[in-house]
This record gives structure tokens, sequence and C-alpha cells, in this order.
């Protein structure tokens, strides 16, 4: 076995401890002598490639069989919610992107949306505001989908979808980068609207990764769908039923998997989703491979979605994307200036020699923040790994009295045990993938 | 400080204050001054104002829409079960339905809105806990989003327990998926929920003081220094709140 300076082979009351750093198993077998086949508790991570971030598996074998798997978890815990309570409203929206990092605009979409129903500013939401959000939430689906594929294939050993999953991936954060300004942590779905209006050129950039999508989603089910390795490592593995799912409250790509069209898009639909035409995509086998073509499917439906609405934002030219009433809405316009993005030279203009009411308004909003009426709301989203929903209660202040997020991963990591005990232990890794956890929406 | 200034939350916080036609609004806590800022840093005069923090009230009949189904089949259950007084209240306010549940009665009101064919509310959101240090008597709140997929209906569950007896029945044997949430909740606030097969904490280290959620535990934290100056920790900020 390996010799670790931080971690000495020890004796304890429940047997020796090995510290095991891969490559090792013929010194690890020899070492554990006549105890071999006795229970061997395995403790996988938070430190492993495969365990999705710091993500902790404690895994009890018999041989190569999983008798018992836990998980433990908290290891990125942040206390993103509870830093919510001492910022603004709209601050909150800087927190709660950094959530889950893998899919930032679902977080800050159903806070957003939370806090609009508490304003009762619902219906007043420009409809340009509604489509950025509906055509970056789609792409955002895309880029996680293709993660969640990419690190699962890396997992089992196709590198080879690994790295098309992060060629394709760039693209979406390039378009990320144009409309933002930022690849992820965005803050720009915001209480209101949206932070920006397209830059120019935006649509087209869109329309190209459109046109080149089309070509490379293709790709993924030549190389992956019929693939037998692919399709003995993810068939009957991770097995979840309907009432399994149910039970343990797992939303998403494993719920659709069982068959049931469950999808809050269809089913209460946000952000005007009812417009739009797409299919809810499912597979009958309940296991990691439908989970796998769930997914893929999803992103060609995502990108049907994301030509609509880039054919509604082509005729939106203009149009505001902040709600009009300026007590609620930020009151700076961004540009980019000679030293990087900073408020436009014409709104300090405006407000330092125009009109003592802008400069007013623009100092109030910006260090006191609109206030909220109290009450609680919870708005949940369909983001790409099942129903996140952001719980926001306000105590009629200006900063959130409670946010708490409902995140996907985290309930749906709760199935680990019972996709994976009795199964192999390298089938744990493939349960785990198909559940695509992120730790920073589990830990938050 | 001077004598004559009003103390926080001189109002019992659990009066009803207003009487609508339609719904009766609840004080819980008070705000004070105009500003949100707290101290010397008030000078507009405003800073004695007490102004109560008022939440949605109970709602009347009619609910509006399939609300009113809904209450009528889990009021019907619970007659027959004697358990009518099960539910406190019912609070509609921006489209959406909450239930307040008697603490004690929690698993059976929830295992009739799972079970209940008129009801069939099988998936659980999860558990969020609240703290409101000034609704006395009952500071801690746990949160329960249920829904129902059958009928495409949402709503929404309130228990509430007392600081010094921080005890809600567990709902993990009616819904497994509470099993997390509710650890998270004890983490968090400090609510033990009885029957819960292992309560341990989840996300703070196991041997962690305190729960960190709750309104008296300090955000923490240091100054940030930058080019010469230094800004509070952010709950050490003037704040406008």
């Amino acid at each position: 076995m390996t010799q670790d300076m931080y971690a000495d082979p020890s004796e304890t009351s429940q047997g020796k401890v090995f510290t095991v750093t891969g490559q090792d198993w013929d010194s690890i077998s020899q070492g554990l002598g006549d105890a071999a086949d006795e229970r061997v508790v395995v403790n996988m991570g938070p430190q492993h490639p495969s365990t999705h971030g710091v993500l902790r598996l404690i895994l009890e074998l018999e041989g190569e069989t999983v008798t018992e798997a836990r998980c433990g978890i908290g290891y990125l815990h942040t206390g993103i919610e509870k830093n919510m309570e001492y910022r603004t409203w709209v601050q909150g929206v800087t927190f709660c992107t950094r959530m889950d990092y893998l899919s930032p605009f679902f977080n800050e979409a159903t806070y957003s949306l939370g806090v609009e129903r508490l304003l009762d500013i619902e219906d007043d939401i420009p409809e340009k505001a509604q489509v950025m959000r509906v055509l970056l939430m789609e792409l955002n689906r895309i880029s996680s989908h293709l993660v969640a594929i990419a690190t699962g294939g890396m997992e089992i050993g196709a590198l080879t979808v690994m790295t098309i999953g992060f060629r394709e991936r760039e693209l979406v954060l390039d378009l990320f980068e144009l409309i933002t300004g930022l690849r992820m942590n965005h803050a720009f779905i915001r209480p209101g609207g949206v932070a920006q209006d397209l830059p120019p050129g935006a649509l087209d950039e869109i329309r190209d990764f459109i046109a080149l999508m089309r070509k490379r989603l293709p790709e993924y089910a030549a190389l992956c769908n019929a693939n037998p390795i692919f399709k003995a490592r993810l068939e009957d593995v991770g097995h979840l039923d309907l009432a399994g799912c149910l039970a343990l409250g797992l939303s998403g790509p494993p719920l659709r998997a069982t068959g049931y069209a469950w999808d809050l898009r269809k089913t209460e639909p946000y952000c005007g989703y009812e417009d739009y035409d797409f299919e809810v995509q499912t597979w009958d086998t309940a296991d990691a491979y439908g989970r796998f073509r769930v997914r893929l499917n999803e992103m060609s439906e995502s990108l049907k979605i994301v030509e609509q609405a880039a054919d509604r934002l082509a005729a939106l030219e203009g149009a505001p994307v902040m709600v009009a009433d300026k007590k609620i809405a930020w009151p700076s316009q961004l540009s980019i200036g000679s030293d990087g993005m900073g408020n436009s030279a014409d709104h300090i203009k405006h407000i330092m020699g125009e009109s003592m009411e802008a400069l007013i308004h623009h100092f109030k909003l910006v260090t006191e923040g609109f206030r909220v009426p109290p009450g609680q709301a919870y708005v949940p989203v369909e983001s790409p790994r099942g129903e996140l929903g952001a719980h926001v209660v306000s105590d009629g202040g200006t900063r959130p009295f409670r946010a708490h997020f409902r995140d996907p991963s985290f309930t749906n990591l709760q199935a680990t045990s019972v996709m994976s005990e009795g199964g192999m232990i390298a089938d744990v890794i493939v349960a785990i993938a198909s559940i695509d956890p992120v730790m920073g929406g589990v830990d938050r | 400080m001077t004598d004559n200034t009003p103390t926080h939350n001189t109002q019992d916080p659990s009066t009803d204050l207003v009487a609508g036609d339609q719904e009766v609004k609840r004080a819980v806590g008070s705000r004070r001054g105009m500003f949100g800022v707290q101290g010397t840093g008030d000078t507009s005069g405003y800073g004695g104002l007490v102004t109560p923090t008022v939440y949605p009230g109970d709602s009347q009949r009619p609910f509006g829409g399939w609300f009113d189904e809904v209450v009528d089949a889990l009021e019907a259950r619970l007659r027959s079960t004697e358990l009518d007084t099960a539910v406190e209240r019912i609070v509609v306010h921006r489209g959406e339905i909450t239930f307040h549940v008697r603490r004690e009665d929690l698993p059976f009101v929830a295992q009739m809105l799972r079970d209940d064919e008129a009801l069939r509310f099988e998936f659980c959101s999860g558990v969020s806990g609240v703290h409101y240090p000034d609704d006395t008597g009952r500071e801690l709140h746990a949160v329960y989003h249920l829904l129902s997929m059958t009928h495409n209906r949402r709503i929404r569950l309130e228990v509430t327990c007392p600081d010094a007896d921080p005890h809600i029945p567990s709902l993990v044997s009616i819904y497994p998926t509470s099993d997390w949430h509710e650890r998270e909740t004890w983490d968090m606030f400090g609510i033990q929920f009885d029957g819960h097969p292992a309560m341990a904490r989840i996300l703070m280290p196991d041997d962690w003081p305190g729960h960190p959620q709750r309104k008296d535990y300090p955000l923490g934290g240091i100054p940030v220094e930058y080019k010469g100056g230094s800004i509070p920790p952010p709950d050490q900020r003037r704040s406008y709140n």
C-alpha cells in the first residue's frame, strides 16, 4: 500500500485502515492477509475525480459487490442562503447564481420569479426579458447536459465523449460571455427582468451555434447510442422506477427516464414556456442509459426552443428588458468603456448633471434596495437536474428574510443507496453520474 | 437610547391586527424608524416610528379556483377522523395556498394529503425552515411544499414549534425524500424531527456548535481591506433593512 505522510496505515477498533491512491490493489490485498474475506469499508472521496466534486461515498463491500452505500455531503457548504439574508433582494441573485454552478441561470430564474411573485409584478415583466430568460435557460440546459454526458463518459473511460462534450460546451459559454459578459456567475436574470439588452450581433452568433449543433448532436448519438461498451456499462445500472422516484422526490431526467413525462415547463409553465413548441423527452428503461438518452434528446428540444426564442428576439429589437416601475428596476445602464464594463457615460451624465431625482433614485436603489411586501412564495423551475425552487420569505424589508433553495441535486442524491446497493462497485460511479449531482447545489 | 424610546416589539405579535372583509392580518414583530437605519445614523426624526410587520392573514371562503376543492376534500377527511382542528389557519396569498397545521397532527394530515384520491399530493419538494424570533411561542417554522402530479396542484404546509420545545414529527415514513431535508433543517435551525431514522447534521461538521441559519446566529466575517480603506463585514455594515 502507498505510504502517505498524512495518513499512516493504522489499527483501529474497527480494523486496519489503509490509504489507497490507485494502482496498488496487490499490496492492499497482501496487507489485508487473512482479513480479506471480512467486510471492507471503502471511503471514496471527497477528493475523487469520479465523485462529481467534493462528494464523499462510504461503501461497504463484499468482494466487488456493494452491500451498503452512504453519502457524505457538506464539503462545499458556503452558507449562501445565510449570506443572502444580509444583502439586498437584487444582490441575492449574485449569491444564488453560484450554487449549482453548471446551471446558474436556473438558480437566478427561480429566485427572481419568487421575488416577482411577492412584489406582485409577475404580469409586468416585459416580454423581451421573458424571452431572453428562456433563451439563456435553454442554452444553459444544453451546456449542463453536455457536462453531464461528458463527465459521465469520462468516468467510464470514454474520453472522446468528454472531449467533444466540453468542446461544444465552450461554444455555449462563449454565447453566455457575449450576452452577459461572464462565462458563469452571471447574476443576469434579476427581479424585474434581465440586466442588459442583447448586444449587437448576438442573434447571428446564436443562429450560427444552432446550425452547428444541429450537425454536432447527431455525432453524440452516433458515437454513444448503440456503442456496445457504452450500453454494457449503462444499461440496467442505477435502476429506479417511478414509485421509487416519487418516494425519494427525484425529478428531472431520472423521473422522465421511467417513462413519466413530467416537466414543469409543460405542467406549470413560467416565463412564457407555454408559447414554445417542444416535446417532453422520456425513456422507459429507468436506468442510467435511459437518463443519458433523455438528456441527449432534451438538448435537441432545447435547440428548438432557442431557435424560437431567437426568432422572437429578432422582432423585439429595442424593447425594454426591465420592468417599467422605476422603484424596482435597477437604474443604471451598463456599457463598455475604456476600462471595461461599467455604468454608461450617458447615465452618469444624467444623474450627476441633469436630474437630482434620478440621482436620488439611483442612490436609494443601489444602497438601500427596494422593499418586498411580507409573505412567502415558491416558484419552481425545471432545471437540467429537476425541480429547482426557491422558497422566498419577506418580512417587508429590503433583504430576503429567508431564501431556501430546493436543489434537485441534493434531493436526487438521496437515491445513491437504492441505486447502487447490491451492484458492483464500478457501477456506483455510473449510477451517481446518471443522477448528475452538482455539489455546489447540493451543499449551497 | 432614552427611556421614552419604544422598546422592540411592544405589541403582542400574535394579535389579530386588521379585520378586513376577506382576511385577518397578523403582525409578527415590528420595524423601527423609516429608513431602516439603527442608532445614531438616523437623524431624520423618524427613528421612533414603529411599524408592525404584518404577514398575510387567514383567508375566508371562497378561496378561489381549485383551492376550495382541496380544502373541502381535506376537511371531509379530517372530520371523519375527528381531527377537524388539525388545520389551524388557511392563508391564500399571491395565488399560493398555505395550510397551517398543528404540529402533532402533521403526519396524519400528510398521510391524508398523499393517499386521498381527491388530494393525491404524492410528491414532497422538501422542508424549508424559517426562524421568526418575534413570533412568540412559535418561533421555528417548518415549511413543506407538496405537489400533486395527478391533479397538477401545489400546496404549502406550515408547522410551527416554540424555541423552548423544538420538536416536530418526522415525515420520513410518509415522504422518504424528507430524510435529508429534515436533517438539513435540524442542522440549520435546530428543529428536531421526532421519528427520523438518523437525525444527524448533514451540511455542517458533526461537532459544529449551534445552528447557523437561526436569526440569533451571527453571520461572522472579517473586515475587507482594499487600497487602504477598510469595509466592515456584511452584518456590521450600515444597513437599511
